[in-house]
């Protein structure tokens, strides 16, 4: 039985991954998981200098899911290499290392000091929907996507991966955008703008007052999109957006997902990163599927 | 540092100890790994809630696993575990977080002071330093305060806990409305300890305290003014409360090692942090 997928010439060693930003560098979940065993930790937006983030409360729970705003804390770029990448160099597993700014230089600058270091592969965040400048305003209008794009692909010496946001008319001309400007994968779901207003106080849930849907809630849209960007590209999908268990992660597979991140719900459960990869392993046994190639698209008509 | 797990406890008793204030007992493995200060998140059960609700520990019972919570019925969540009868079982995670310095207590005048729901988590503490207490810690982070005074915060009447603080504390009570003890604020209370105990000059060597803001924030000027090290525990909204989602935040003096910025994450570097390093 093969579990491996290959994204961008990289090897995985199962399609399974975590979300960026739900997982940190993978210190906080070491205790509750064997990273050994994930086909690649994605980490937190990592940016060119320190970024402090929002103003608190930062995250409310909703039905099914949560908000979040978290404004891209991350303790930048420098202390990163120093810290996070040897954490992760202890593991058998791909490093994929998400990347923030507020401006095409600023991302240029993380991808750059990224250029001699054991990652395995860029995702590249344009579609944050909680920071003021740049994010969400790359991966909304295409014209400044493809610039990005090629921007970073001029510069990456890794395989690029561009993080799509729900947050657009035409997901498939999003797609389609990244991949003719170069990008060697995409993922996506990001989080979808929402809001949260709690009637007691009559006050904004979120002190940004607009936050990031996650959660289980948001699944059958990920799954759409994620079909609808895999038929419009030939380039690898990382699908993801409510993953609770293998059942999940194998319907976005079958929608075209060459890989799958868990995000959101390893907050519900700290293990399900790793129960996904053993359900999946299960479901292929059962099913007499020799090669995870076989789900990859295989919805039938 | 003990591992952290999710796991399950299964409900011993629950009764209610004032309005909307519960006093639910979990048999839980998580009972013996459990500090002072520290505290768990418990899960509700449905779909559509699906992040742990942080609850302090109150008490723990390390050979009987027995983990004592009590909280406030405030939503969705605890709503679920005030209607959860004896025998049925509750998902759960931890112990959580760093917990009170009680180390640092030992031999000293120590000075508990909660506010409201953070009146609880004070009672662990308190347990396992009073010099009258039985009880020893396992780990080597033993020794006994000289003495305890407690001084207690409520809105009203209700004053929950207040006849176990006292069985082993000095226990000064203060009601907002003035149906019990002083009328006023916890710190109006302690001005008042502090004149009736005139010649004497500081109340006490250290400073433990949890409730609410405003409170917190008192607590740290009063503490700055008799020249006392406090630690603080604070509260705020959690998503994972393992410190990787970046939520929970409070703002720090000096940048944060983990962090790189001026914010430390109250899960996992708190919940109690020394009352000088946060800015409040």
């Amino acid at each position: 039985m093969n579990t491996k997928v290959t994204i961008a010439g990289v090897e995985l060693k199962n399609p399974v991954m975590t979300a960026s930003g739900t997982f940190g560098s993978g210190m906080e979940y070491e205790e509750f998981v064997d990273i050994n065993r994930l086909g690649a930790v994605v980490t937190k937006g990592v940016s060119a200098v320190p970024w402090p983030g929002n103003e608190t409360p930062r995250v409310a729970e909703t039905y099914g899911g949560m908000l979040n705003a978290i404004g891209l804390q991350n303790p930048g770029i420098d202390l990163f290499i120093e810290r996070d990448i040897p954490f992760l160099r202890e593991f058998d597993t791909k490093i994929i290392v998400n990347v923030a700014g507020h401006t095409i230089p600023e991302y240029v600058a993380v991808v750059e000091k990224l250029s001699d270091q054991p990652v395995d592969l860029l995702e590249i965040n344009v579609s944050c929907p909680n920071v003021k400048e740049g994010g969400i305003a790359f991966g909304q209008d295409p014209r400044a996507l493809d610039e990005i794009t090629r921007e970073i692909k001029r510069h990456a010496k890794q395989p690029v991966i561009m993080k799509l946001s729900p947050n657009v008319t035409s997901i498939a001309l999003m797609a389609r955008t990244a991949e003719m400007a170069g990008a060697d994968a995409i993922s996506l779901i990001n989080t979808i703008t929402g809001m949260q207003i709690d009637i007691r106080s009559r006050k904004f849930a979120l002190a940004n007052k607009t936050g990031g849907l996650s959660g289980p809630a948001i699944k059958p849209i990920a799954v759409r999109m994620v079909y609808q960007a895999a038929q419009a590209v030939s380039i690898p999908v990382i699908g993801m957006g409510g993953i609770a268990n293998a059942d999940d992660a194998i319907e976005f597979l079958l929608a075209g997902a060459t890989g799958v991140a868990v995000g959101m719900m390893n907050f519900h459960n700290p293990y399900a990163t790793t129960e996904v990869i053993e359900g999946l392993e299960e479901y292929m046994e059962q099913n007499g599927v020799e090669d995870v190639a076989e789900l990859i698209g295989g919805v039938k008509e | 540092m003990v591992r952290r797990k999710k796991t399950i406890g299964r409900v011993v008793s629950q009764t209610m100890l004032a309005e909307d204030i519960l006093d639910l007992r979990l048999e839980t493995f998580l009972a013996s790994d459990v500090m002072p200060g520290q505290f768990v998140g418990v899960y509700p059960a449905g779909a559509d809630a699906l992040l742990p609700r942080p609850i302090s520990v109150c008490d723990a019972d390390r050979e009987a696993h027995v983990l004592r919570l009590v909280y406030r019925l405030t939503g969705r969540g605890t709503t679920e575990f005030a209607l959860k009868q004896p025998g049925e079982v509750l998902e759960m995670i931890g112990p959580l977080g760093n917990g009170f310095p009680v180390e640092e207590a030992a031999g000293k005048r120590v000075l508990l002071i909660g506010g409201g729901i953070g009146i609880p988590p004070l009672y662990f503490t308190a347990s396992l330093l009073s010099p009258e207490g039985t009880r020893e810690y396992t780990g080597g982070r033993s020794g006994k305060a000289s003495s305890i005074t407690s001084v207690l915060g409520y809105k009203n009447i209700q004053t929950f806990m207040a006849p176990q603080f006292a069985e082993i504390t000095d226990l000064y009570l203060a009601t907002e409305d003035g149906s019990a003890g002083y009328g006023g604020t916890d710190l109006d209370a302690l001005f008042e300890i502090g004149r009736r105990r005139e010649g004497s000059e500081t109340v006490a060597d250290i400073i433990f305290a949890c409730g609410p803001s405003p409170m917190l924030k008192a607590v740290k000027e009063y503490a700055l003014i008799q020249g006392v090290p406090a630690y603080l525990s604070l509260e705020e909204r959690m998503a994972c409360g393992v410190g990787a989602c970046l939520a929970c935040v409070c703002k720090t003096r000096n940048v944060d090692a983990h962090s790189n910025v001026h914010n430390a994450r109250v899960c996992t570097d708190g919940p109690v942090f020394p009352a000088r390093e946060v800015v409040l």
